[in-house]
């Protein structure tokens, strides 16, 4: 079964969880700082319609068109592949940064149980909210163990 | 489909900051309310991805590129608000760090590429493996749909913008068109990204997989099902 980690105790579930992370954090940045490199440098969408329809020339330099990383470069690193590969590593890890922190505090202010608050009092008074019906993704009683 | 500053006048581009401020206040306060120990750091996961994932851009043929906008995935994975929030962390990130879309112009590419993809996706999604089963093919086939439509949903996004503050003279029915018409065939490269993306997690830890919450209960253990 593919669930299998998920019938240990919670070390398992947290085991898990740490692999698949690190699959999505290495895939990532083989993506960001590597296979970046080769990413068609075509018009996109939008820009490919803003030619069509001739409003291109509307489109204005952003006021930070100048700032070092500015349009996923490195200034100053000559060699584009480097360039890249570093303003690529830069962004997901700010990324990252920011992602990881921002999703932490809003889970560590969360109204529903977490699995340990909830193991270690069981039927405390925040599990009515975690439970309720606006909450698109359930209280995941599976993860408890 | 990032729209650089000067492409909408200045009402229409603080007009779409408010409503991304809103939409994004309302994620924080969802967000707040769904997210765990275990899903926090995937919903950090997703950012990073669909940071990575946007930088790879893949022709779509007319000499013309596309690259994954990631809500989709984002939203299936970790749930409407988390998954619009870390689309929104990585716009943010491109406009301050990359100058990649406008500063005036991120409340418009938040809506577009964050909260209206958020929209459509999650509840695309949820029909379908809610109607039709979560099946392996069925969970497959829903994330592409979910996937296509989202970006369909950003480009109409785009057209209503662009016909309510566009700078330039131009017919919005003729934009409308080309921007929807292009960004079906973009949708569905992002669509089969969706599919493998949330196929893979789907295979590993379905329960981790907010989009099948509540729906799997066949498919689980009854040991598990039920807490000791």
């Amino acid at each position: 079964m593919s669930r299998r980690l998920t019938t240990d105790m919670s070390g398992g579930v947290q085991r898990g969880v740490a692999l698949l992370l690190i699959a999505g954090l290495v895939l990532s940045v083989v993506l960001a700082a590597g296979v970046s490199f080769y990413a068609s440098s075509s018009p996109d969408g939008l820009e490919t319609v803003a030619a069509d329809q001739g409003f291109a020339d509307t489109a204005e330099d952003s006021a930070l068109a100048d700032s070092p990383f500015a349009d996923y470069g490195v200034s100053g690193v000559g060699q584009q592949r480097w360039s890249v590969a570093l303003a690529g590593l830069a962004g997901a890890g700010v990324t990252g940064v920011l992602g990881f922190l921002l999703f932490r505090v809003l889970a560590a202010r969360s109204d529903r149980p977490t699995p340990r608050a909830a193991a270690e009092a069981p039927g405390a008074g925040g599990a009515g909210d975690g439970a309720g019906g606006n909450d698109p993704s359930g209280p995941g009683p599976a993860d408890l163990g | 489909m990032h729209i650089p500053d000067g492409f909408i006048d200045a009402p229409v581009s603080l007009a779409a900051g408010a409503v991304a401020a809103a939409g994004v206040a309302v994620c924080l306060r969802g967000a707040r309310r769904t997210l765990d120990e275990a899903s926090a750091p995937l919903a950090g996961l997703v950012a990073v991805f669909v940071f990575a994932g946007q930088m790879i851009n893949f022709p779509v043929g007319a000499g013309t590129s596309g690259h994954l906008m990631g809500a989709a995935l984002a939203v299936i994975l970790v749930g409407p608000y988390a998954g619009a929030l870390s689309v929104a962390v990585v716009l943010l990130v491109q406009a301050l760090l990359f100058a990649d879309g406008g500063l005036t112009a991120l409340g418009l590419n938040t809506v577009n590429m964050a909260l209206i993809p958020a929209l459509v996706a999650w509840p695309v999604f949820r029909l379908v493996v809610r109607g039709v089963g979560t099946a392996r093919s069925t969970v497959a086939a829903a994330a592409w749909l979910a996937g296509v439509l989202s970006v369909a949903g950003a480009a109409a996004g785009f057209a209503v913008e662009f016909a309510m503050g566009g700078a330039a003279p131009v017919d919005p029915a003729a934009v409308a068109t080309a921007m929807i018409g292009i960004h079906v065939v973009i949708g569905a490269v992002e669509g089969i990204i969706t599919a493998i993306v949330v196929g893979a997690v789907a295979a590993v830890r379905p329960d981790l997989v907010a989009g099948l919450r509540g729906l799997r209960r066949p498919a689980v253990p009854v040991r598990e099902a039920v807490p000791a």
